[in-house]
C-alpha cells in the first residue's frame, strides 16, 4: 500500500480548515495542559495558589523519597502483572477452546463479550456488591469455608476485589484478540501436524502458541496499559484506594495527591512519571507493531 | 476440527460453560438484586432467584425516590446526560477524524506529517497523565457542569484518525480522477465517494467510541459538580455509601442494569463491525 496518494487536490485553504477542529482540540486540550504538568511539576505552590517558586528537580526527589509513592509504584507493579497476567491466561485458555468448537464458537463469543459493554465503575460496584462484608453472597460463601472476607480491612483481599473486577472486565477484549489470531492460523498447518501424529496438546504448543506470541506481547502491552490507567474507575468504585492507601495505584494517587490534597506539584510530577511510562509502552507497541509477523 | 475426539469436545465445553456462568454470575447477580427488596438483599445471603420488585425498584430508580442514605438523584436524567455525552463523544470524534484523514491524505500542503505526527502523539497522554492542567484549562474556559466540558476535550482521536487514513489510502486514485473530470470540487468527492465508502469503517469505530463516551469516570467526576450534570457511571458510585447495609442495594444494582444495558445493546446489535473494528483499529 502506497504512504502517499499520487492524486491530490489543490487548495490553499480547504487543508487547514479541515484539519482546524482537531488540531485546536489537541492544542487547547492535550498538548497546553501537558506542556502545564512539565512545567508545574518543576514548581512548587501553596495550597492556595498564590505564590509559584521554581524549584527544580525538587518534586521529583521528594517523590523519590516518598514512601507512599514507592509503595504505590509497587501495588500498581503488583496489580498490572495479575491483571495482565490472569487476564491473558484465562481468555486464551477459553479462545482456544471456543476455536475448537467450531459450531459454537459464535454463541461463546456473544455470551463472553458482554463484559466489554460494562463500565469500569459500574464492574468495580458489581464486584464490591458480591464480595461485600456482611452481603456479599462470593464473602457469605467464603466464610462456609472458614474466610472472613473483608476487603475494607484486609488489604490482600482489597487487591484481590480490584483485580477481579478488572481482569473480568478486560477478558473479553483478550477473548476476541485471540479467538481472531487463532482463527488465521492456516487450518494446513494444523492439519500436517496431525497427520504427523501430534496431539492437541503438542500442536498447541508448538504450532498455535507460538504463532500467537505476537497477539499475546500486543494483549501484555494493552492490558498493562488498561491495569495502569483504565482501572481508576474500578479502584475508585471499590475500594477508594484503601484500606490505607494499599490499593492506592499510581493513577489514583496523582487524582487524590492533585485534587483532594491539592499537592500540585508533587501531583504534576508523578504525572510526568506517568507520561514517560506511557510514551514507554506506546513506543514498544509500535516497535512491535512494524516487525509483527504476518501470517 | 481436524480429528474426532469426543472427550475433548465434552471438555471444551464444559470449560466453556464453566467460562460463560463465572462471567456471567455478577451480571447475573446484579439483575436478581434489582429485583429484591433492600431488606432481602441485606439480610444475607440474599436469595439467587428474581423477585417481585422489578417494577418498583426501576421506578424508584428513573425517578429518584428511592430511600439511600447517599445520593437519590433521579436516574433517567443521568441516562440522558450519559447518552447525549456518548452520542457527541462517538459522532464528534468520528466527524473531526474524517475531515483531518481527508486533509492529510489528498492535500499537499506545509507541515502536513507534523500535523499527522501531532494527531498520533495524543495517543501518548491519555487524561490521567494530565489532568490537574486539563481541569485548569476547562475551568478557565467556564465549561465545568457542560455538556462542552463533558465533550470536546475527549474528543480527538489518534486512532480515528490513523483508522480512515489507512483506509483512504487503499481507496483507487482513478475515483479522485474520475471525481475531477466530472467536475466535482474536493468537498463534493468527500461527501458523495469517501464517506459512502466509509460506512463500515464509521460503523466499526461508533461502536467503539460510544462504549468509551458511555463509560467514562475520571473525566466527568472533574467536572461535573451538579447532580444534573451527572452521568449515570458516576450517578452510580455516589449512590453507594460507605459499602454495607446504609446503601439502597436494590435501586443501586437497578441502576446498574439501566447503566449497562445501552452499550450492552449497541455492542449485540452491532456486533459484526464492532468486532472487526476492534481487532482492526487496535492493530
Amino acid at each position: 500500500m502506497a504512504s502517499e496518494k499520487r492524486v491530490v487536490f489543490r487548495s490553499g485553504w480547504l487543508p487547514w480548515a479541515l484539519l482546524a477542529p482537531q488540531v485546536i482540540v489537541i492544542l487547547v486540550f492535550f498538548f497546553w495542559p501537558a506542556a502545564q504538568a512539565l512545567l508545574q511539576s518543576f514548581q512548587q505552590s501553596d495550597a492556595f495558589g498564590i505564590s509559584t517558586e521554581w524549584v527544580g528537580l525538587q518534586n521529583f526527589e521528594n517523590l523519590l523519597k516518598d514512601d507512599t509513592y514507592l509503595a504505590s509504584f509497587q501495588t500498581t507493579a503488583v496489580f498490572s502483572v495479575l491483571v495482565a497476567g490472569l487476564g491473558i491466561g484465562i481468555s486464551l485458555v477459553l479462545a482456544v477452546f471456543a476455536d475448537r468448537v467450531v459450531k459454537a464458537t459464535l454463541i461463546y463469543r456473544t455470551l463472553l463479550i458482554w463484559p466489554y459493554a460494562v463500565a469500569p465503575a459500574v464492574a468495580g460496584v458489581l464486584w464490591l456488591f458480591m464480595l461485600a462484608p456482611s452481603i456479599g453472597v462470593v464473602s457469605y460463601a467464603l466464610r462456609a469455608f472458614g474466610i472472613e472476607w473483608n476487603s475494607l480491612l484486609n488489604s490482600t483481599h482489597a487487591m484481590t476485589l480490584i483485580v477481579l473486577a478488572s481482569v473480568w472486565k478486560q477478558i473479553s477484549y483478550n477473548f476476541l484478540f485471540f479467538l481472531a489470531g487463532l482463527q488465521s492460523i492456516p487450518k494446513s498447518l494444523i492439519e500436517a501436524a496431525a497427520i504427523d501424529g501430534a496431539h492437541p496438546w503438542r500442536r498447541f504448543w508448538t504450532i498455535q502458541f507460538p504463532l500467537l506470541s505476537p497477539t499475546t506481547f500486543f494483549l501484555f502491552v494493552i492490558n498493562v496499559v488498561y491495569a495502569f490507567f483504565d482501572t481508576f474507575a474500578i479502584v475508585d468504585a471499590a475500594t477508594q484506594g484503601g484500606p490505607g492507601k494499599d490499593t492506592a495505584i499510581l493513577v489514583y494517587k496523582v487524582y487524590y495527591d492533585g485534587f483532594k490534597a491539592l499537592d500540585l506539584g508533587g501531583s504534576a510530577a508523578q504525572s510526568v512519571v506517568l507520561m514517560v511510562i506511557v510514551i514507554a509502552l506506546t513506543v514498544v507497541q509500535f516497535r512491535f507493531v512494524e516487525k509483527k509477523v504476518q501470517y | 476440527m481436524i480429528e474426532r475426539r469426543p472427550g475433548l469436545t465434552v471438555l471444551s465445553h464444559a470449560v466453556l460453560i464453566l467460562g460463560v456462568l463465572v462471567v456471567g454470575f455478577p451480571l447475573y447477580l446484579t439483575f436478581v438484586a434489582s429485583t429484591q427488596t433492600a431488606e432481602a438483599i441485606v439480610h444475607a445471603p440474599m436469595s439467587l432467584l428474581p423477585g417481585n420488585q422489578l417494577i418498583e425498584n426501576y421506578t424508584a430508580a428513573l425517578q429518584g425516590t428511592g430511600m439511600g442514605a447517599a445520593s437519590n438523584a433521579p436516574v433517567g436524567r443521568m441516562m440522558m446526560v450519559s447518552l447525549i455525552t456518548a452520542l457527541v463523544i462517538a459522532i464528534g470524534k468520528i466527524a473531526i477524524s474524517l475531515l483531518s484523514a481527508f486533509a492529510i491524505v489528498y492535500f499537499r500542503f506545509p507541515f502536513r506529517m507534523l500535523f499527522f505526527w501531532a494527531i498520533f502523539v495524543t495517543l501518548m497522554l491519555p487524561v490521567e497523565v494530565r489532568i490537574g492542567p486539563t481541569y485548569a484549562v476547562v475551568a478557565s474556559l467556564g465549561l465545568l457542569n457542560t455538556y462542552a466540558g463533558l465533550t470536546v476535550p475527549l474528543i480527538a482521536s489518534a486512532t480515528a484518525t490513523f483508522l480512515f487514513r489507512q483506509f483512504f489510502l487503499t481507496v483507487p486514485d482513478e475515483l479522485v480522477e474520475a471525481a475531477r473530470i466530472d467536475g466535482a470540487g474536493p468537498m463534493r468527492f468527500f461527501k458523495d465517494v469517501l464517506l459512502p465508502l466509509s460506512t463500515t469503517s464509521i460503523a466499526a469505530l461508533f461502536v467503539i467510541q460510544f462504549i468509551y463516551g458511555w463509560n467514562q469516570y475520571l473525566w466527568p467526576l472533574l467536572v461535573t459538580t451538579e447532580e444534573s450534570m451527572y452521568p449515570v457511571v458516576i450517578g452510580i458510585k455516589r449512590m453507594i455509601s460507605g459499602g454495607d447495609a446504609a446503601t439502597d442495594w436494590n435501586i443501586v444494582m437497578a441502576t446498574a442494569v439501566l447503566a449497562m444495558i445501552p452499550p450492552a445493546l449497541v455492542v449485540m446489535l452491532m456486533q459484526r463491525w464492532f468486532v472487526k473494528g476492534l481487532v482492526d483499529t487496535e492493530k
